[in-house]
């Protein structure tokens, strides 16, 4: 009897632990072919810990040591892709603070703000590209003159580039926000005919 | 018998959730192994997220001379420890020293070098 009970408690857990996995499979529609958002990436997926992420070997002792991207990313401010985090608003609103020498945390980046507007052909709304946010983060040597020479218009850029990982593409959709957030950098609506209201993005664009 | 069958399912689906989480990383994640795995050590995974809330870019990519590539770097273990490019910072002073092994040699055996965690971009990075 006392065995018997034993044994349905065990039975109890292991149907109750194949329950909860069927469940948490059938809930991000693993194999459902008709699901809506088939191709994004589900909440659970972001921002895996390294020891589920597929890259990170979880039978290393150090792995379980290292800090999974949830915890640190909490207090920043969420983002539409790649870490979902937007970089740039958590730069401005102070929630990071990254050094700008390797040891000196007084050291400050110099800004240079000068937009350098792209017009694009078609419908597209143009691209400016702001040096504000990158000498941020970057110096002017990261991008001249290997990946831009410091002319305006003076290098080709397309779209097919960019998705090659050239010129933009060197980082945006590899460290930097992807290329799929569009408007982002196609951010100045092209005039319109019919009304000259003023744009948000016309006073930053010279 | 019901017990075993069951146990079996279990077992299965248990497996079928392990197959599922294939590489993908966090956005970002940098794996070096030219040499690692070749030298009986499991690849380094170089995490940007968690540097880029520490120091800008160009601390990296300027003063330390990691070039924007992921593979165009040749670092050796040598180096590293005699305070060149992970070095410069993992000393003992900026952050844990090169003894801890297994906090950069974390990777999965198997793993290329390159950018991981759904990148869109293709080009040298990917070769
Ligand atoms: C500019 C300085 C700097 C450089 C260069 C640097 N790191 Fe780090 N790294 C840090 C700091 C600071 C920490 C946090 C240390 C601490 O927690 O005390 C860290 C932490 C880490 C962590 C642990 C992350 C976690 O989850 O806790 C790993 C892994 C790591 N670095 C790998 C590398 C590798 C690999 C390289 C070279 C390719 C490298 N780092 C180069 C400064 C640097
Ligand atoms: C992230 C990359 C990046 C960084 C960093 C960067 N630039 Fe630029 N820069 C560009 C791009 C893109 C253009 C536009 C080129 C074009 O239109 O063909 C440009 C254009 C210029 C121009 C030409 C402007 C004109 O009106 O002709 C100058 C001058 C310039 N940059 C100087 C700098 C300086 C100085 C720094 C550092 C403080 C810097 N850049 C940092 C990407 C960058
Ligand atoms: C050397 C790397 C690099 C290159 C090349 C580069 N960027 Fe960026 N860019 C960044 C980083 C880093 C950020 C900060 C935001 C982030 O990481 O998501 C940024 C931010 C931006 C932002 C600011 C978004 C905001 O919310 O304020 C725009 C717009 C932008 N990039 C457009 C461009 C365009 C257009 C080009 C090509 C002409 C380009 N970038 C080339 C690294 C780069
Ligand atoms: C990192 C910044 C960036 C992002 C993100 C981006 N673009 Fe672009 N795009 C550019 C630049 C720069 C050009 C070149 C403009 C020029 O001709 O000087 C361009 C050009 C284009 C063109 C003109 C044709 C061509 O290939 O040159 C189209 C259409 C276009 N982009 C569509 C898109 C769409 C759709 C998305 C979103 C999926 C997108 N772009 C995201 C920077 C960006
Ligand atoms: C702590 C040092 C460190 C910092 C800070 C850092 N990087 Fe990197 N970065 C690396 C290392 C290491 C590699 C890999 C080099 C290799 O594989 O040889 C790399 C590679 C890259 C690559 C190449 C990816 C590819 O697929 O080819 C890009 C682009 C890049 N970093 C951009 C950035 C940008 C943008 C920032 C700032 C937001 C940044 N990095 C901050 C160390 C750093
Ligand atoms: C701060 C990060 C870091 C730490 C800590 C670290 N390594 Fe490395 N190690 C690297 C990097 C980066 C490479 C170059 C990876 C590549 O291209 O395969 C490397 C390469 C190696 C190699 C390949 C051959 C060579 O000499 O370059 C061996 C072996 C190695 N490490 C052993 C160790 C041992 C043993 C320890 C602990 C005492 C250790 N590493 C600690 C980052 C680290």
């Amino acid at each position: 009897m006392k065995k018997n009970n034993a044994m349905t408690g065990r039975l109890k857990i292991h149907l109750m632990f194949g329950l909860i996995l069927v469940v948490s499979t059938s809930v991000t529609g693993a194999d459902d072919p008709n699901t809506f958002n088939r191709l994004m990436d589900p909440p659970s997926k972001r921002n895996p810990s390294p020891m589920t992420d597929g890259i990170h070997d979880p039978n290393n002792n150090g792995t379980q040591l290292l800090q999974p991207p949830k915890e640190a990313f909490q207090q920043l401010p969420k983002g539409k892709s790649g870490n979902y985090i937007d970089w740039m608003k958590a730069l401005q609103d102070k929630k990071i603070n990254p050094r700008n020498d390797r040891v000196d945390t007084k050291s400050q980046p110099i800004i240079m703000d000068l937009n350098i507007v792209r017009e694009v052909k078609g419908s597209m709304p143009d691209v400016v590209y702001p040096h504000k946010q990158h000498t941020e983060w970057l110096d002017c040597a990261n991008c001249h003159p290997a990946i831009f020479i410091p002319q305006k218009g003076a290098n080709q850029i397309s779209m097919a580039s960019i998705l090659l990982g050239e010129k933009c593409g060197v980082c945006h959709g590899k460290v930097a926000f992807p290329v799929s957030e569009c408007r982002r950098c196609h951010s100045k609506p092209k005039p319109t005919k019919t009304a000259n209201k003023k744009n948000k993005s016309d006073k930053q664009a010279k | 018998m019901f017990r075993s069958s069951l146990g079996k399912i279990s077992g299965f689906v248990v497996f079928l959730v392990l197959c599922s989480s294939v590489a993908y990383g966090e956005y970002g994640d940098v794996v070096l192994n030219k040499r690692s795995e070749a030298e009986g050590v499991r690849p380094v995974v170089f995490p940007h997220w968690f540097h880029r809330i520490r120091f800008r870019c160009k601390v990296c990519h300027t003063e330390l001379g990691f070039e924007m590539r992921a593979g165009a770097n040749d670092v050796t273990m040598q180096q590293i420890i005699n305070g060149e490019f992970c070095g410069a910072c993992h000393n003992g002073v900026i952050a844990w020293p090169t003894e801890n092994c297994e906090l950069c040699h974390s990777g999965k055996p198997g793993t290329k070098s390159g950018i991981y965690g759904g990148h869109e971009t293709l080009g040298p990075g990917k070769w």
